[in-house]
Order: C-alpha cells, then structure tokens, then sequence
C-alpha cells in the first residue's frame, strides 16, 4: 500500500469521527507511523475571548487525534488505540485567524504500547504552539489504516 | 471592606451566580463543548452535556480523547479563576464592584497539562472537580478529576499547571 491509499483511508476514517469533523480537523498527510493534520480557525472554538486566541482544548484534540492516527498507520499496529496518557506543553497561544497543523510520529511500536510524540504550529514550524507526548494502547483489533501486519 | 454577613440569601445567591455565568458563558469554546457549572458555595462542579459531536470513537461510541482533554483542561481553568474572583468578589470593594459589572481579572495561561485517560469516555453526561494543589504569585498547580455514571470509578484526571496574568 502506498501513500496516497494510505492518505485516502485515512481520511474516510476520520471523516466519520463526529468530533475531528465538528472541529474541521482536515488530514493534510500520513505516512507509515506519522500523520499530518490540521485544523482552520473558528470563533466557536475562542477560549480567551479578550484575545481570540483558540482554547487550549482544540489544540489538545488536534495533538490526540493526530498521534492516534500515527498510531493507526504504523506498519506493525495490528488495530485500533486508545490514548492512555497525553502531555502537552503549550509554547504560545496560537495566532487569531491562523490555521493551526501537528505533526506526529510514532517513533515506537511494542506489542502492547505505542509511544508517540506530535508539534504544532501555526504557520512556521520553527516556531511551535504546542508539543505533545503520549502513550498509546497497541489494540488487537479495530480500525486500523493500511494493511494488517 | 467585607460584605454585609446580613445581605438576604436570595440576593447573594444572585450575585454570586451571575459572576459564574457571565465568566463561564463569555467563554465560545465551552458554550461549543455544552460544559456548565454547577456551584455549591464556592465549590464547583463542572459538567460537560453529552452531544453527538463529542464522540471520538463511532464504533464504541467512546468519547474523544481530545473532548475529554479540553473538558478536563476547561474544569482547571475555571476552578483556578472562581476561586481568584470568589477571593475578590467577597472581599468587597472596587475589585468586587468590577467583577460585578463584568470587568474580570485576567485569565490564567496554561503552560502544560497531563491526561490520564482511564477509562473510555461513555455516551453520556460527564463531570469534574478540580483541586487548586497550589497557587502562587506566578504559577498554579490545578488537579482535576472526571467521572461519569460513578464518582469512585473516574474515568479521566490531569495535571495541569498555569502561569499567572500580572496582578492589575
């Protein structure tokens, strides 16, 4: 399977997941064990309102559902994952207006544990908003994207 | 200056309340997430209403890892700010006399938070209470749990630390 399946499965699967959708989570990439997702600014999602700026929440299911799906679409992931701890620094707030895009890699795949790392930023990645460091569950069965191993 | 002990309970309860909504419901994020809070004093709880567009998992019906993060994330932070404008609002005096026309201090900034994701989030209402751990000129520490059918049985917690807005 190459990328562009990879990349089209991908994105029929995130498209029925209500809450990608509802934040308009778009799926710029994905590679085998790295995603590339992003998500357009909009006022509903405000979590300062003095400044515009984007509430922390959004940034935090933009850095989950982009490590999942480097999760999902690791060669050795037989299914789905489940996050089962998440760290997240917030460097800056993202700039009102901006689109924010992460990154994720999942740079280790055990039987039982994935372990992944994501940045986001909002137009220039030398210059992040926020990173991202969790542990994933490595389900047997589930949704996975790309070929069973 | 404190507040008059004697003021009728019905017009304490009002004000207070009002400082609550007009915090809570000024925020578009948590009005889009359906999350509100309950209050018993000065003890909050809060609670996020269960909507489709929450679920991050359609197979297993199993709440976003996401939803539950900034859910966890909004109980923090409101907790942290309540009990800086609980502080002023019952001091009394011009602090008081600003939070009651709306004009709130600044918001504290989230510098990081840790999800602990315990158990798959249920199609269903949830809750949370947050524990300030601590809370100093420049930084806070805020602990926070949520749980759904069974307080014994949470189904997420974070940790998460602020940096404090400078005192105006």
């Amino acid at each position: 399977m190459d990328n562009v399946e990879l990349l089209e499965l991908a994105r029929r699967m995130a498209h029925v997941i209500p809450h990608s959708r509802e934040l308009g989570m778009h799926i710029e990439d994905v590679g085998p064990g790295t995603a590339v997702i992003s998500v357009p600014y909009d006022t509903r999602l405000i979590g300062d309102p003095a400044t515009g700026v984007l509430h922390g929440g959004v940034i935090t299911a933009l850095l989950d559902g982009c490590c999942g799906t480097a999760v999902m679409t690791h060669p050795k992931a037989p299914g789905g994952t489940a996050t089962i701890d998440l760290r997240i620094d917030y460097m800056r707030g993202a700039k009102p207006g901006k689109t924010v895009t992460a990154r994720a890699e999942c740079y280790r795949i055990t039987q039982s544990v994935a372990f992944v790392r994501a940045v986001a930023d909002d137009g220039d990645p030398a210059d992040p908003v926020a990173q991202a460091n969790g542990a994933f569950t490595v389900e047997p069965h589930g949704t996975k994207i790309g070929k069973t191993p | 200056m404190s507040r008059d002990r004697n003021q009728p309970v019905q017009e304490v309860k009002a004000r207070r309340d009002a400082a609550l909504s007009r915090l809570t419901q000024a925020v578009p994020y948590m009005q889009f997430m359906g999350i509100s809070f309950d209050r018993r004093g000065n003890e909050l709880t809060a609670v996020m209403k269960y909507s489709d567009h929450l679920i991050g998992n359609p197979l297993l019906q199993a709440l976003h890892g996401g939803a539950i993060g900034g859910f966890l994330e909004s109980s923090a932070l409101v907790e942290l700010m309540w009990s800086q404008v609980w502080e002023q609002m019952e001091a009394g005096g011009p602090q008081a006399e600003a939070i009651e026309a709306g004009d709130f201090p600044e918001w504290p900034k989230v510098l990081d938070i840790t999800v602990e994701y315990l158990r798959s989030g249920l199609p269903r209402d949830a809750y949370a209470r947050a524990t300030v751990s601590r809370s100093g000129r420049r930084y806070a520490s805020v602990r926070v749990e949520a749980w759904q059918d069974d307080k014994t049985r949470p189904f997420a917690e974070a940790m998460v630390h602020f940096v404090m807005p400078r005192a105006r």
